[in-house]
């Protein structure tokens, strides 16, 4: 299918459902393999990217009289031929780009920023990899928001759960602490709240235990990234995606068929086929929603 | 039949001798496990006061000591319920007088064990909700379903021969007065007729066939919590099994030292003869070496074809930084508790006796190596985790293990150490004098 999309070049021209512009018009797969980041465009691209997400919910209304299912990034094709009956405004994705990541860790502290996390914990981690050609790379990892999550699976309590938007929230006035869900996941991206440092103070408005964001994080339960729903709700970028200088993240709306690190965005399902990204660990089972771009020809399921 | 009656005396007389005699020696005993187990509860109190950030544990290993205790203590109890139940149903007629205290035991470990589930927690206060949520996919709901079931067949597989003795013992002289009418209302009625007797064999013939698929479902599914994970060294089809041979295994050693310390402080040695700790060191020696065989394949299949993860796991294991101890369990966890029973000179009540007490120590340290090791090693990539108990771990554990002695002696204070209508019926059943 990969192939197949590389060497006719993908389809080229609109979408065809009228709320993307030039940014999304879809060019030649070639063209979009390693695009350089534009910072001139960041700004318009940014508002076309919210734009969009904004006017999902319209486009929802139309779509909502089929089906009733969760939309799953299994059926790329699908999101592509604008086939899938779909009930939700948006099916949260992330994508990484390899190639650009230089392991600065500058995600890993706007995270913590946002979500007045001590040094410690980290949300999304930075791995420092060797690939099977003896090169050096850095990998991030959070939450991959799976489909079929071994953590949602295991949890005793019901304490997290999938939102609609397919984002797996901790409901930390619910959860009894047990650790079954940081046992079950295989990303490691789970963490407890030992609560040995200090947490930095939360200004008051930001105070409250929410599913998708709690400040300061509760003792004794569990925590975890959920994508900054609550940012994307407001039409903000998750905070990784803005810290990060070397644009390298992505987050995407399996909606919408569209991708954006705020300064350039792209139709989705075309930018995964066209650079071979894949998902971490997928032959687990687990249906990650976070894709990977590789950089120079690293294994794609090391 | 007059000396039945005499010997019949005698073996009441047997039976509630911890519950009349108390010397120094025992009672500087019960004053030291008390300290313990203060001790212990204290340092919980501070666990629940400042957060579980006061154990040992971290990101890398989230699961520590308390885990290996749950493990640990609900499988010390198999024993005593298997020990009962299997021969009974077998007719060992050599069963008689340690099937008291191997309920006992079953009990009184599991009661301290099943508290463990919830120590665990960051936030115990709210373990109602596993009840509320009901999530039955979660093999933490299956822990708490499954415990709870056992403990309660447990509770009835100690107490139903408790009331044919407290009807048996309830006019026995020098027996106090508190004591009396209690015997008198735990025995409901009891007086040994033909139909109490048969409705009572049935009952325990049924709950026998009940426990032991019951046990082996206990340690089943507290081998799932960790079997159902994708994590190397964890994600192992054998892990079931293996859980529910480990818990035999130690709980036949638990049934044995409980036995024998019984025997000696008492004078039991001719109710409980030394034919019988003997026989139960043969039951402990195969399950050994079925717990041997189960840990060498577990080894040779992840070694030879194991993949990356599972050979950086086991080098650690076995020839790095966890060698000394895992070799420190198996030589004294296997072969030398095999070798004594092995030869006929050490194969005595206190050469037995000791094994026990290797077995049951090493069965500890075999789950520390089971679930800590996997943990430290990295998913990803990264630094080698660490995990060492932190002071409040190791005043629970140890708090936990005295509560063992603790609640045995004082059951005993009230309970006849011997199941003394047992003992007679077996005899009785033999043609035997008892």
């Amino acid at each position: 299918m990969t192939e197949n999309a590389r060497s006719n070049g993908g389809p080229s021209g609109h979408v065809g459902i009228g709320l993307f512009d030039r940014a999304t018009t879809v060019v030649p797969a070639q063209d979009i393999r390693c695009p350089l980041p534009d910072p001139a465009s960041r700004e318009i691209s940014r508002r076309q990217f919210l734009h969009t997400i904004g006017a999902a919910g319209a486009l929802v209304a139309l779509k909502a009289s089929g089906v009733q299912r969760i939309l799953a990034s299994e059926d790329l094709d699908a999101i592509a031929a604008g086939t899938l009956d779909i009930a939700t405004d948006h099916q949260w994705v992330m994508v990484f780009d390899l190639r650009r990541c230089d392991g600065c860790r500058d995600c890993i502290k706007g995270c913590q920023k946002e979500h007045f996390l001590p040094k410690e914990v980290e949300w999304i981690k930075v791995y420092d990899l060797v690939d099977a050609q003896g090169l050096e790379y850095s990998m991030p990892v959070l939450c991959m928001e799976c489909e079929n999550a071994p953590c949602v699976r295991v949890c005793p309590a019901r304490a997290t759960y999938y939102q609609p938007d397919g984002v797996i929230v901790v409901d930390q006035s619910i959860c009894i602490g047990c650790r079954m869900c940081m046992a079950a996941c295989p990303y490691d991206v789970r963490v407890f709240n030992w609560d040995r440092q200090p947490q930095p103070p939360v200004p008051p408005e930001h105070r409250g235990t929410r599913p998708e964001f709690t400040a300061p994080q509760r003792k004794g339960t569990v925590g975890k990234c959920a994508m900054c729903v609550h940012r994307l709700r407001l039409g903000e970028f998750p905070a990784c995606v803005e810290a990060c200088t070397m644009d390298a993240i992505y987050v995407g709306d399996l909606v919408e068929d569209v991708m954006s690190n705020g300064k350039e965005t792209f139709m989705l399902s075309q930018y995964l086929r066209a650079n071979d990204a894949f998902r971490y660990r997928a032959e687990l089972g687990t249906a990650p929603r976070v894709y990977y771009v590789a950089g120079h020809g690293q294994d794609l399921d090391f | 039949m007059v000396a039945l009656s005499d010997r019949s005396g005698e073996l009441a007389r047997a039976a509630l001798a911890p519950a009349s005699r108390s010397g120094r020696l025992s009672r500087a005993i019960v004053a030291m496990l008390g300290v313990l187990v203060l001790g212990g509860i204290a340092a919980y109190g501070y666990q629940l006061v400042n957060g579980l950030g006061v154990t040992g544990l971290n990101d890398d290993v989230f699961w520590g000591l308390y885990e290996v205790d749950i493990v640990t203590l609900i499988g010390f109890s198999y024993g005593g319920a298997l020990v009962s139940a299997i021969l009974r149903l077998t007719g060992a007629s050599w069963r008689g007088p340690i099937t008291r205290i191997a309920e006992a035991t079953a009990l009184t470990t599991l009661v301290v064990g099943a508290v463990f589930p919830i120590i665990h927690l960051g936030h115990p206060e709210r373990v109602w909700r596993v009840a509320t949520a009901l999530q039955i996919n979660s093999p933490i709901t299956w822990d708490m379903l499954a415990i709870i079931t056992y403990l309660i067949a447990t509770v009835i597989l100690f107490g139903l021969p408790v009331v044919a003795d407290m009807g048996r013992l309830r006019g026995e002289p020098g027996l106090p007065g508190w004591k009396q009418r209690l015997f008198a209302r735990g025995s409901f009625g009891w007086v040994g007729a033909e139909e109490q007797q048969r409705v009572l064999n049935r009952s325990l013939t049924a709950l026998a066939i009940v426990i032991i698929p019951l046990a082996v479902m206990v340690h089943t599914v507290l081998a799932y919590a960790f079997s159902l994970t994708s994590r190397p060294g964890w994600h192992s089809t054998i892990f079931g099994p293996y859980f529910v041979v480990a818990a035999i295994y130690s709980g036949v050693a638990v049934v044995i030292i409980v036995s024998a310390a019984y025997r000696r402080a008492y004078h039991l040695e001719h109710w409980i003869p030394e034919r019988a700790v003997i026989n139960l060191g043969y039951l402990m020696a195969a399950l050994g070496v079925l717990y041997g065989y189960l840990l060498f394949t577990e080894v040779t299949t992840e070694g030879y074809v194991g993949g990356e993860a599972s050979e950086k796991l086991l080098y650690a294991l076995l020839l790095d930084r966890w060698s000394l101890l895992f070799w420190v369990f198996v030589v004294g966890g296997l072969v030398v508790p095999l070798t004594i029973i092995a030869f006929k000179r050490t194969r005595t009540t206190t050469g037995v006796t000791v094994a026990a007490c290797l077995v049951a120590g090493a069965l500890l340290l075999k789950r520390f190596l089971m679930f800590v090791p996997p943990l430290t090693q990295p998913l990803i990539s990264g630094d080698i985790g660490a995990y060492t108990p932190s002071w409040v771990e190791l005043m629970v554990t140890v708090a936990a293990i005295a509560a063992i002695p603790l609640l045995l002696i004082a059951l005993f204070k009230v309970i006849p150490v011997l199941s003394v209508t047992e003992i007679e019926e077996i005899a009785v059943s033999r043609g035997e004098a008892i």
